[in-house]
């Protein structure tokens, strides 16, 4: 079964979908679209050193990924600079520093366009074990981590006030940002992970009373996007990536339709 | 003694945010830290809740000791789906029946499910009171409870403190810009502007020449006013309704009233 290509993509998706809704969530409760975005960008620096040092790809960019997250975090201790300038310059930065290394690289000859907007067709098996043994292991992290990381995501001062140690906790998240960036770099690339992130969760906020539900939403209205996408990709030959993300999209402005009284204080 | 500071000073960015504090907190008493905005009482707080390390001084709090903390600002984004009954537990496990017993002390227990967003004011002040009881504290920090609560709410909310450190026997430090309505409840009172500039009871301090100089002669007498008349509300212009025959001059307390909304700057908060 895992022959067939299409299987293979679908799973890849489906795997992706699964640990992005959940961790989505804290991506837009704690306003980090951004910061994830530069995060992303970053790991096309990660691709450039994997070729350079010849090292594996995925591990690369969750590296580099990680590592402009520490940059930013200690950059936004000073206060010349706001945060959200900082992150205008590091985003734009960490992706032009990684097309014009790849472009010294004059003796490679790499397919740019799926590193930037993903190749789910070519998920070979390798590929699908690191995607669902990478996202097992973020969900059980993140299950882990779920009550302390809630409350310092509510108020930072309160949990810290109360003896939740916050920093190690935002390290935590960071990594498994970080991880889900690079493991989802095949399915929708660099420049559309984000997406994957933070559509799912902004659309199942609606229909969520508590913090638990939204993430088992999201992921639920992940899979769908995945589902979508992938079936328009092969049925009018676009691009997979962006298709997963317009299939997000629709599921996002369905989720503001007037569904009657749904919710409506909640 | 829950809490004890000694020659503590806080410095950021160049200059002392806060110098030379001593305080002590004991069991069953409240502490009311007045002084003017930038006078450095959230620094203290913090410090003393060990948000912000200190540069110079000592802190020391007694050992095994819990805190309950009322942060001056609490805003929950629209994002987050959370319920009062979620909010009560983020740090602490608690069953159904404790959670409603410490909404029911600080009169919320009706709103248990109530999504958070969707609290007023004094709504949101009653249930994060109730939340730091939950932790069945030693010391309770109170950082400016009564923002966003209308007048009489205000003496309501002091009165429900005081009866919490009447029931629960554990020490309060009180930060608060509202001089005439805390000072009845205090066993002591400290004016903080960046150092100690004046303490005591609330009579002394409000008699002190260095509070006098801060706040303003009225502000003095609005204190020695609400002494007197501790048997009857004030309505919002400082009249007090249904009794006009006594001899006391019932103006308007301004220093307390003008400071009515004004927020002290968070500092050094990372």
């Amino acid at each position: 079964m895992l022959d067939d290509f299409l299987v293979r993509a679908f799973l890849a998706g489906i795997g992706v979908a699964l640990v992005a809704g959940p961790l989505g969530c804290f991506i837009v409760w704690r306003r980090m679209a951004y910061f994830g975005d530069t995060m992303a960008h970053a790991g096309l620096l990660g691709i450039a050193l994997a070729f350079l040092l010849d090292i594996d790809a995925t591990f690369a960019v969750l590296v580099v990924s990680l590592a402009i997250a520490l940059v930013l975090l200690a950059l936004q201790r000073q206060r010349a600079i706001p945060s959200d300038t900082l992150l205008g310059i590091l985003s734009h930065s960490a992706l032009s520093i990684g097309l014009v290394t790849v472009a010294f690289m004059a003796w490679l000859r790499i397919d740019l366009m799926a590193y930037l907007f993903g190749d789910i067709l070519a998920v070979g098996r390798f590929d699908l074990a690191v995607i669902w043994g990478g996202g097992l292991l973020v969900l059980a992290v993140l299950a882990y981590v779920w009550r302390p990381l809630l409350a310092a995501t509510v108020d930072e001062n309160l949990a810290r006030a109360e003896g939740v140690p916050v920093a190690a906790y935002k390290f935590v998240l960071m990594l498994l940002v970080a991880t889900v960036i690079a493991i989802a770099m095949k399915i929708v690339g660099i420049l559309l992970i984000t997406s994957l992130l933070v559509i799912p969760a902004a659309a199942a906020r609606r229909f969520a009373a508590t913090p638990e539900s939204m993430a088992v939403l999201a992921a639920i209205i992940g899979v769908l996007a995945v589902i979508g996408g992938l079936g328009l990709s092969m049925e009018a030959d676009t691009p997979s990536g962006p298709s997963v993300v317009v299939a997000a999209l629709v599921l996002f402005l369905a989720s503001l339709l007037p569904f009657g009284r749904l919710r409506r204080n909640v | 003694m829950l809490v004890e500071t000694h020659n503590l000073g806080v410095h950021r960015s160049g200059r002392w945010l806060i110098e030379h504090v001593d305080l002590t907190v004991s069991r069953g008493e409240i502490v009311t830290l007045i002084g003017p905005n930038g006078g450095g009482k959230t620094t203290l707080v913090k410090t003393v809740l060990g948000l912000e390390a200190p540069d110079a001084g000592s802190l020391h709090r007694a050992p095994g000791l819990r805190i309950g903390y009322v942060p001056q600002k609490f805003h929950l984004d629209w994002t987050m789906p959370l319920t009062v009954s979620r909010l009560m537990t983020l740090t602490v496990r608690a069953s159904r029946a404790e959670v409603l017993v410490a909404l029911e002390e600080t009169g919320v227990g009706h709103l248990m499910q109530a999504a958070v967003q969707t609290l007023s004011g004094g709504e949101m002040q009653r249930v994060l009171l109730a939340r730091a009881l939950l932790r069945d504290p030693g010391l309770l920090v109170l950082d400016e409870p009564v923002q966003g609560v209308d007048f009489t709410g205000e003496i309501a909310l002091y009165e429900l403190i005081s009866g919490i450190r009447r029931t629960h026997g554990c020490g309060i430090l009180l930060v608060s810009h509202d001089l005439h309505v805390v000072m009845r409840e205090a066993d002591r009172v400290i004016c903080l502007n960046r150092h100690i500039c004046c303490s005591g009871v609330p009579q002394t301090v409000a008699s002190s020449p260095e509070y006098r100089k801060l706040f303003g002669p009225r502000a003095a007498q609005a204190v020695s006013v609400y002494q007197h008349h501790h048997d009857h509300a004030h309505a919002l212009d400082g009249s007090c309704p249904g009794d006009h025959d006594h001899g006391h001059d019932h103006h308007t307390p301004s220093g307390a009233v003008d400071s009515h909304g004004e927020h002290e700057t968070e500092r050094g908060d990372a």
